[in-house]
C-alpha cells in the first residue's frame, strides 16, 4: 500500500475514447432538441459531464478496496434509497422513478444503486475461493435480486434488466457449472409466464410489437418504425447535422434520449453509426484489458461488471433502434441526454481508474 | 488481501471479448441493412412522413344574369378543427373554447366522445362556417389553445328567400353512387359538384380545377416548409339568358302562391325568368344540412325541391286551345266554322258543358280564343280527330323534353291513338277527343313546353330550344377549358330552332283574338295593361288526383296562362302556372306583372340608348340689373340647352341579385353612356339668341 499511485498510471486513452463519445453526444442533443420544447438540454447534458468527470477522478483516488471491504453498508444504503423512491419518488409517465432533489434535480437511484451491486458481487466472487454451490447462487440472487425487484416494481422493467448481466457475468467468471445454469433455465422457463401475467398491458405491448411494427403504425409499433425509417433514410453518408427529417419533423419519438441513436444514424450515415460503434468498441475492449491486468480478482470482477452492464446498454439499444429488440426504455450510455445515466458511466469508469492505478501496488 | 494468483481465468475473458465482438457485428448487421440495403425504401418512407400533398381548392365559378349582375357568388368561409394531439389540457379548455365559438360545452364534449376511437391525429371538425368574431377568437388563443385550428374553404352564397333557386340549383359533395358513373371518374370523394339546375348541368364549367402544395409537414401535420405549388384554376362565369329585374318581378308575382312562371324570348329560346313556388333556401345546403330540414324539404307535399316550369305536367286546359286553333286553321277547317253554343253541346251520346252556363251564341274561331267557347272547340276537336290534333301538338314540342339546359325535364303526355294501345292496350275513344280538345283528358304539359309551342304559334312557326345560358359563350368556355379543337356533343332532343311555316294570316288571327282575351270582355280583361301591347290566353284545368278521390274531395283548378308582347310576332313570351288558382284569369294578372316589367324595361332602355349629345330649345324671359341693381329693361330669348339623361337617378338598376351584398368589381358588360354625359345641372348654357327686348321706359 505504499506505493505512489500517478495519474501517469490513468487510463487516459479510455478516457479520450468516452470524452469523443460524450462530444457526439452532446452535439446529437443539440441537433434533436433544437427548436422544440427541450432546446438548451445540450447544455445541461455537457454540465453532467463535467460532473462526472470531476466525480470520476475523485473516486479514482479511493481506494477501491477499502470501498469493497464498506460494500455492505453501501449496499444497504442503496437499498433504503430505492425503498425511499416508492414512498416520496417522483411519478412520471405512470412509474416512480425519481426522486427530487434540491435545486430542481431528479436522480434516479436505480442507476447508481447498479453500481453497488457489481461491487457488492465483485466482493462476493472475490472471496469465494471455490466452486460456486447452490447456497452462494441464492446470496447472489439476494445481493442482485432484492434491488433488482425493488426497481421492477417501480415500475422500470428497462432498468430492472440491466442489473441481470452483472449478475450472470460474475456468475459465469465466477465459475457456475453447465448443471446448475440448465437448472436455473429451467426455473426461469417456469417463472416467466407467471410474470408475464404480472406485467402491465404496455410492457406487454412494447415486448411484442417489435416483431411486426407495421401492425400499428401509430401506437406501440410506431416508435420502432419510426425508428427504423430514420435510421434506414440516413443512408451511407447522413442527412446532416440539423437536417433529417425523422428527427427534425418530431416523428422520431425521444430522439434526445432513448432514441439519440437512430437520430444520430439519420443525419450521420452509415459512416457515422459505425464510428460510433467502433468508439464503443474500443472502451469495451480497453476495459477488459484493464480487468486482464488488474491487481487483484475483486478488481477484475468490478471491471467486467461494468462492461457487462455497458455491453447490455449498447446492445438492446442499438438493438431498438435498429429494429432487433423490443422498446424497454433503456438508453445509450453517453448518447442519450440523461444525467442520472451520465453520472453511472463516469462513476464506473472512476472505480475501473482506479483499479487500473493500483495495477502494480502489491 | 487477495492474491494475485486468484485472477479471472484469461480463457474466460477472451470469450467475453469474442462475444462482445459477436454483438458488435450483429449491431453492425443491422445498420447495413436499414442503411444500406434499405435505404431507398427508408428513403421513401421518411418522404411519404414529411411530404403531403395539401390541395389548393379552386373556387367555383360565378353566375351572372344577361347584363352582368352577379346572382352566385363564393365567400370565404372558415371551420374549426379540434387538433387532439396539440391538446394537453382539453377538458379544462372546453368551457373556454364553447364560450369563443358560441357552442355547447356539452355538444364538445359529445364530439370529443364521439371520436374517441378514432386516431388521435385526426382532427375533429368543431363548427363550420363560422363568424368573424369567432374567427378572431381561435386567432387571439393560438397559444393558450393550440389545438385549435381553422381551415378555409370557398363556399357557395345563393341570394336568399329561394330567388331563382330552382334554376340554379346547389351543390353538394359528390356521393359514392354518381362516383361510379363514367361521367363523374375523374372526381375525388369529398368533391364539392352541382346537385341540381345550372349548377348540375355546367358542373364541369363552374367546377374550376383544385391545385395542390407539395408541403413539407412535421410529424403534427403542421407545414414547416414548401416545395412546389400547382396553382387552382378557378371555374368559369357562367351567363345566364335570365334577366334579373324580370325575374323579380315574376318572383313578386308568385310570391305565396303555387305554381311557376316562365318568360322566354320566343325568337332565340332565351329565358329570361323562371320561378317555381314553393321554393327553397340554398344557402342552407352550402355548409350543411340537417337531416330534419332535409326531410322537411324532400316530404313537403308541396314539393319545394320541384322545379315546376319544367318538373310540374298538368292539363293544360284551354291554353290548348290555340294549339287546336293552329291546327284547325291549317287544316282549313276552322276559319269558316260557326258554332252556336247554348252552354253545352252532346257528342257521341254524351253531354259536354260549356264553361259559360247561358252559351256564347254564334261564335266563329276569334270569338271562341277571346271567350274560350268550350263548345266551339268541342266542334273542332270532333272534325279534327286525335289524329290530326296529336300531330300538330307533337310537332309543337308537346307530349316530349323541351331540350332545355337543366336537368331532369320531364316529357308531360300528348296521347294519341298509339299512346293509348302503347301505354293501355286499349282502343281510343272518340269521346276522349272531346276532352283533348279543351286541353283536358290525358294531355298534360309543362310550363316550358307551353312557352314553347304558344310562341312558336305566334311567330309564325319558330320553334325554337330554350335555354338558360348563351351556347356561344358556354362553347368558348368549353374550348378554353377542353381545347380548341372541342366540339360540342350533339345534344339529344329537338334541334336548336325548327320552322314549322303557319300561314301569317292564320296566325295574325289568333293573336288579334289573343288581344281580345286581355281586352275589355275578354276571359282576362282585368289584366289589360293600358298602353302595352299585351295578347295571351286563359285556362283553367280541373285536377284530378288519386289523393283527391281518396279523400272524395274537390280539388281548385289550376289557373293557367301564356301571354305574349307585343301580339304581332312577339319577343316575350309568358307562361304562368297558377295551381289552385280556380281560373286563368288570376294567373293572367301574374303574367300581367312581368310583362309590365319587361316594357317597362325596354321602354326605359330605348330612352337610355338614345346617344349622341342632344339639345332642346328653350324661351325665356329675364331683364339683366343696371347700374343700380334695378331691372329696366325686360328681355327675351332662345337657349339651345343640351341636355343629357333629365333623371340620372330614377331608375338604378340593380347590381346583383337580392339578397347579395354586390362584392367589388362585378365584371361589367355594358358600358353605360348615361353616367358620363353631363347633367343639366352642371351644364352652362350656351349664350342666348336674343330675339326680341323692350324697354320699361
Amino acid at each position: 500500500m505504499s506505493r505512489y499511485v500517478s495519474f501517469r498510471d490513468f487510463d487516459w486513452l479510455l478516457f479520450a475514447y468516452v470524452i469523443a463519445l460524450c462530444g457526439l453526444g452532446v452535439m446529437q442533443v443539440y441537433s434533436s432538441t433544437a427548436g422544440t420544447k427541450f432546446s438548451g438540454f445540450h447544455v445541461k447534458q455537457m454540465y453532467w459531464i463535467l460532473a462526472g468527470v470531476g466525480m470520476m477522478f475523485v473516486l479514482s483516488l479511493i481506494n477501491y478496496v477499502a470501498l469493497l471491504e464498506n460494500i455492505h453498508w453501501v449496499w444497504i444504503g442503496g437499498v433504503f434509497s430505492l425503498m425511499a423512491v416508492m414512498v416520496v419518488g417522483q411519478r412520471y409517465l405512470g412509474a416512480k422513478r425519481w426522486i427530487r432533489l434540491p435545486g430542481g434535480l431528479h436522480f434516479q437511484p436505480s442507476e447508481w444503486v447498479k453500481l453497488i451491486v457489481i461491487l457488492a458481487m465483485a466482493k462476493f466472487f472475490a472471496e469465494l475461493r471455490r466452486e460456486v454451490s447452490w447456497s452462494d447462487i441464492v446470496k447472489i440472487g439476494l445481493i442482485g435480486g432484492v434491488p433488482c425487484l425493488l426497481v421492477l416494481v417501480e415500475p422500470d422493467l428497462g432498468t430492472a434488466l440491466t442489473y441481470t448481466p452483472a449478475i450472470f457475468l460474475a456468475l459465469f467468471l465466477g465459475g457456475i457449472r453447465a448443471k446448475q445454469v440448465a437448472v436455473l433455465l429451467i426455473a426461469f422457463c417456469l417463472v416467466a409466464p407467471l410474470a408475464w401475467h404480472h406485467m402491465k398491458a404496455y410492457q406487454k405491448a412494447r415486448l411484442t410489437s417489435f416483431i411486426h411494427p407495421e401492425d400499428d403504425p401509430q401506437g406501440s409499433g410506431y416508435q420502432v418504425e419510426q425508428s427504423k425509417i430514420a435510421v434506414g433514410s440516413g443512408g451511407i453518408w447522413g442527412k446532416g447535422l440539423r437536417k433529417g427529417s425523422q428527427t427534425q419533423g418530431a416523428f422520431l419519438p425521444f430522439a434526445y434520449t432513448d432514441f439519440a441513436f437512430s437520430a444520430f444514424s439519420e443525419e450521420h450515415g452509415f459512416v457515422g453509426a459505425l464510428l460510433v460503434l467502433l468508439l464503443y468498441f474500443m472502451v469495451l475492449m480497453r476495459l477488459i484489458s484493464n480487468a486482464q491486468t488488474a491487481p487483484d480478482r475483486a478488481g477484475a470482477f468490478v471491471i467486467m461488471g461494468v462492461v457487462a452492464v455497458l455491453a447490455f446498454h449498447i446492445l438492446v439499444n442499438i438493438g431498438m433502434v435498429v429494429g432487433f429488440m423490443p422498446v424497454t426504455g433503456i438508453p445509450l450510455p453517453l448518447l442519450s441526454y440523461g444525467g442520472s445515466s451520465v453520472l453511472f458511466t463516469f462513476l464506473s469508469l472512476g472505480i475501473v481508474q482506479n483499479i487500473r492505478m493500483r495495477r502494480f501496488v502489491n | 488481501m487477495f492474491g494475485r494468483e486468484d485472477k479471472v481465468p484469461q480463457g474466460k475473458l477472451t470469450a467475453v471479448q469474442y462475444g462482445i465482438l459477436a454483438i458488435f457485428l450483429v449491431l453492425t448487421f443491422g445498420l447495413w441493412r436499414l442503411q444500406v440495403a434499405g435505404a431507398e425504401r427508408y428513403e421513401a418512407q421518411a418522404e411519404r412522413n414529411t411530404i403531403r400533398n395539401v390541395p389548393i381548392l379552386a373556387p367555383r365559378g360565378k353566375i351572372v344574369d344577361r347584363e352582368g349582375r352577379l346572382i352566385v357568388d363564393n365567400y370565404p368561409s372558415f371551420s374549426v378543427l379540434l387538433l387532439r394531439e396539440q391538446a394537453r389540457e382539453l377538458s379544462a379548455h372546453v368551457p373556454m373554447i364553447a364560450g369563443g365559438l358560441h357552442m355547447d360545452p356539452e355538444e364538445i364534449r359529445a364530439d370529443i366522445r364521439r371520436a374517441a376511437g378514432e386516431p388521435a391525429y385526426e382532427p375533429i371538425l368543431l363548427k363550420d362556417d363560422i363568424t368573424p368574431d369567432e374567427l378572431a377568437f381561435v386567432e387571439a388563443h393560438r397559444s393558450e389553445l393550440p389545438e385549435l385550428e381553422t381551415i378555409m374553404v370557398h363556399r357557395r352564397l345563393y341570394p336568399k328567400n329561394g330567388f331563382l333557386s330552382h334554376l340554379i340549383g346547389y351543390v353538394g359533395e359528390v356521393s359514392d353512387q354518381d362516383l361510379n358513373t363514367p361521367q363523374f371518374e375523374l372526381y375525388q370523394p369529398g368533391d364539392i359538384v352541382g346537385k341540381s339546375g345550372v349548377e348540375e348541368y355546367y358542373n364541369d364549367l363552374l367546377m374550376g380545377k383544385d391545385g395542390s402544395r407539395r408541403a413539407i409537414v412535421n410529424s403534427t401535420g403542421k407545414e414547416v416548409g414548401r416545395l412546389s405549388e400547382t396553382p387552382a384554376v378557378p371555374g368559369k362565369t357562367l351567363k345566364l339568358t335570365i334577366d334579373i329585374d324580370l325575374q323579380m318581378a315574376a318572383e313578386e308575382a308568385l310570391q305565396g302562391k303555387n305554381g311557376a312562371i316562365v318568360a322566354m324570348n320566343p325568337h332565340t329560346g332565351e329565358i329570361l325568368a323562371m320561378a317555381s313556388r314553393p321554393t327553397f333556401d340554398p344557402n342552407d345546403f352550402a355548409v350543411r344540412i340537417s337531416r330534419d330540414e332535409w326531410n322537411k324539404l324532400v316530404t313537403d307535399p308541396d314539393k319545394p325541391m320541384m322545379n315546376k316550369a319544367i318538373q310540374a305536367q298538368l292539363a293544360p286546359g284551354s291554353t290548348f286551345k290555340i294549339i287546336m286553333s293552329i291546327a284547325g286553321m291549317q287544316e282549313g277547317i276552322a276559319q269558316n266554322m260557326h258554332v252556336f253554343c247554348p252552354g253545352g253541346a252532346t257528342f257521341y251520346g254524351r253531354f259536354f258543358k260549356c264553361w259559360q252556363k247561358g252559351g256564347h251564341g254564334t261564335v266563329d274561331i276569334s270569338a271562341a280564343i277571346t271567350h274560350s267557347c268550350d263548345v266551339f272547340f268541342y266542334t273542332l276537336g270532333e272534325r279534327l280527330g286525335i289524329g290530326k290534333i296529336s300531330q300538330y301538338a307533337t310537332e309543337l314540342g308537346l307530349g316530349q323534353r323541351s331540350g332545355i339546359d337543366l336537368p331532369d325535364e320531364v316529357t308531360g303526355v300528348m296521347p294519341s291513338e298509339e299512346w293509348k294501345i302503347k301505354n293501355f292496350r286499349q282502343k281510343w275513344y272518340a269521346g276522349e277527343t272531346i276532352s283533348v280538345a279543351i286541353g283536358q283528358g290525358a294531355v298534360a304539359v309543362t310550363p316550358i313546353q307551353l312557352a314553347r309551342a304558344i310562341g312558336a304559334i305566334t311567330t309564325g312557326g319558330h320553334l325554337v330550344r330554350p335555354h338558360v345560358t348563351f351556347p356561344d359563350q358556354v362553347n368558348d368556355l368549353r374550348k378554353d377549358l377542353y381545347g380548341a379543337d372541342y366540339k360540342p356533343a350533339s345534344l339529344s332532343g329537338p334541334p336548336a330552332a325548327q320552322e314549322l311555316n303557319f300561314d301569317p294570316a292564320n296566325v295574325d288571327l289568333i293573336t288579334q283574338a289573343m288581344v281580345g282575351v286581355v281586352g275589355p270582355g275578354g276571359t282576362a280583361g282585368a289584366s289589360h295593361l293600358e298602353g302595352i301591347d299585351f295578347a295571351g290566353k286563359t285556362g283553367s284545368a280541373q285536377q284530378v288526383s288519386n289523393e283527391a278521390i281518396k279523400r272524395g274531395i274537390k280539388e281548385k283548378d289550376n289557373g293557367w296562362f301564356v301571354g305574349i308582347t307585343p301580339h304581332n310576332n312577339p319577343d316575350l313570351v309568358v307562361t304562368v302556372l297558377f295551381q289552385e288558382g280556380e281560373h286563368g284569369a288570376l294567373a293572367a294578372r301574374l303574367a300581367a306583372q312581368v310583362v309590365k316589367a319587361y316594357v317597362d324595361k325596354q321602354r326605359l332602355r330605348q330612352q337610355k340608348t338614345a346617344t349622341g349629345p342632344s339639345t332642346v330649345e328653350m324661351a325665356a324671359l329675364w331683364s339683366d340689373p343696371d347700374e343700380q341693381g334695378h331691372a329696366t329693361e325686360m328681355r327675351g330669348g332662345r337657349f339651345i340647352v343640351p341636355v343629357g339623361d333629365s333623371h340620372p337617378h330614377r331608375f338604378v338598376p340593380l347590381k346583383s341579385a337580392p339578397g347579395i351584398t354586390p362584392p367589388a368589381p362585378v365584371p361589367a358588360p355594358s358600358h353605360r353612356p348615361r353616367d358620363e354625359r353631363p347633367t343639366v345641372a352642371q351644364e352652362v348654357p350656351a349664350l342666348p339668341e336674343e330675339f326680341f327686348s323692350w324697354s320699361a321706359a
